[in-house]
């Protein structure tokens, strides 16, 4: 009898312990909670109707599955909302990780910790069907000649100038949205996008919309890739990214991904 | 002696105080970069000659624009009363909705009615947006220039056998555009930072290409450099202007 108390009372620890995660205890911003950030609004396909919590879209989904694995159930899971800047600005955060489609890069890094990648983007140009009707091809040589936008936060920026430098200086918008009204307004020929987002305003926003072609996430040039995004010296980073291998391990991560962003296959490759 | 003793003091104090504060290094490395200044102060440079162009385009515009509108506003005749009413919603409109709505509508609406290129271009229709908006400060500013010279000038004008049109183009104007001098300036000065907010609609000015590499880097640095090469154009230009402003009282007084 007195045997099975302690065991039991030995499983309760053990179950306790798994529950609060011997790594995480003591180093998320409130005990018992996790507090995740993502932009405002969140955008499909990366969060189904900016309502992270319910679990929708690839990267809410992440959010949770991370949040399981670190020893946190999905009500312990608390949501706010950031910009970008909000996200690098010096000082406190209000969130314990911020994801929405942030590219790791050694510049940013000096900032703000990121964690181990969660996904590989790949680049996607978007277009519209007259500017394809007038011989646009997924080459660089005729992209070289388009008049290009982009959204002037993301990554897009250096990999156009760097990987299809253009013929004409690039315009740059705020916003997606922006960057789809120029088109509409045929200021640009063709905006660079990650592929889900691409393939997001190519399919919902813009009437006719084509994807043209994508610069595959594998590249050598500028490769992109999605991570977490922490306070400098979070001491939660080591959580996260033993989570995120953890995951990776087990395929979880690929068939969210799977789940989420599987049009992202077939989309011709740029040469 | 005593005003530099304490402006010493205050120095001395900002200096040694703000960096006590205990998030002074996070601050200091993410507005106040050495390294990321040094790499992105040459391309901003660069960007800023675009807001010198967009300005020195406009400015003209601007100018020319915002005498019509004032002279509309001041027609009397009974017949011309569509021209006035047409300066007085213009101004109203115009004055009353902030540039960076006016920029969006104009910027992204009119090209969307499928206007070819390069009629279609950002550059042009961001530049009729800043028009549009400064143009009516600026009337407004030469409808007080032109109601400051007394009406006798006018009766006298016409009692010499000038026309309405000449009595304003030889006697009225001539004053009127040299009373609002200063104001003006000032006006243009603000324009000469307004000019940023065309990068909303496309155009890689200086503001626009901080933004890019504050993304880039995760730092604030670049709008630190944009904001000093704002400054060495507009202090000289506000100095200037409010040396204007001291000769118009001296002349007056």
């Amino acid at each position: 009898m007195k045997l099975m108390t302690t065991t039991a009372a030995l499983m309760l620890i053990a179950t306790g312990a798994i529950a609060q995660n011997d790594c995480v205890t003591g180093k998320t911003l409130e005990d018992g909670k996790l507090t995740i950030a993502t932009g405002n609004p969140a955008y499909y396909p990366w969060v189904m109707d900016d309502a992270p919590e319910s679990k929708q879209g690839f990267e809410a989904a992440v959010a949770y599955a991370v949040a399981n694995e670190m020893g946190f159930s999905d009500d312990q899971v608390v949501w706010v909302r950031s910009s970008f800047d909000q996200a690098i600005q010096p000082g406190a955060k209000d969130f314990d990780f911020n994801l929405q489609q942030y590219s790791i890069t050694e510049e940013r890094d000096e900032i703000v910790d990121f964690s181990e990648p969660y996904y590989s983007a790949a680049m996607a140009v978007l277009t519209r069907q007259p500017v394809v009707d007038g011989g646009a091809e997924a080459s660089v040589a005729s992209l070289q000649g388009l008049i290009w936008g982009a959204d002037a936060n993301t990554t897009a920026v250096p990999i156009l100038n760097e990987v299809v430098q253009p013929d004409k200086e690039p315009l740059l918008y705020g916003e997606n949205i922006d960057v789809v009204e120029a088109m509409k307004a045929n200021q640009i020929d063709a905006a660079l996008f990650d592929l889900p987002t691409a393939l997001y305003l190519s399919a919902v926003v813009l009437e006719d919309g084509v994807i043209l072609g994508q610069f595959p996430a594998d590249r050598s040039e500028s490769p992109d890739e999605f991570g977490l995004l922490m306070e400098e010296g979070n001491p939660l980073k080591s959580c996260v990214d033993a989570a995120i291998n953890a995951l990776k391990a087990s395929g979880e991560l690929a068939a969210i991904e799977a789940q989420w962003l599987s049009e992202t296959t077939g989309v011709p490759v740029i040469k | 002696m005593v005003a530099g003793g304490s402006t010493l003091a205050v120095l001395i104090a900002l200096f040694i105080l703000i960096p006590l504060a205990p998030g002074w290094p996070a601050v200091k490395k993410s507005f106040f970069n050495g390294a990321v200044f040094a790499k992105t102060f040459p391309g901003l440079l660069d960007a800023f000659l675009l807001d010198v162009a967009i300005f020195a385009w406009s400015a003209p515009l601007i100018f020319f624009l915002g005498l019509l509108i004032a002279l509309a506003r001041d027609a009397h005749s009974p017949a011309l009363y569509p021209v006035r009413l047409f300066g007085i919603v213009f101004t109203d409109v115009f004055r009353g909705v902030p540039v960076i709505l006016v920029i969006y509508l104009v910027g992204f609406g009119v090209p969307g009615l499928g206007l070819p290129r390069p009629w279609n271009s950002p550059y042009i229709w961001g530049t009729v947006a800043l028009v549009l908006t400064y143009s009516a400060y600026v009337a407004e500013v030469f409808r007080t220039g032109i109601e400051s010279v007394h009406q006798s000038q006018r009766s006298a004008a016409a009692s010499l056998g000038l026309s309405n049109a000449d009595t304003m183009r030889y006697v009225v104007l001539p004053q009127a555009v040299r009373r609002v001098v200063p104001a003006n300036m000032n006006l243009f000065i603000a324009l000469q930072k307004d000019v940023a907010l065309l990068s909303f609609i496309g155009p890689v000015e200086i503001f626009r290409q901080a933004g890019v590499y504050k993304s880039l880097m995760a730092n604030f640095t670049p709008y630190v450099g944009a904001a000093l090469i704002f400054l060495a154009i507009t202090i000289p230009a506000t100095r200037y202007a409010d040396h204007l402003m001291a000769r118009e009282r001296r002349a007056k007084s």
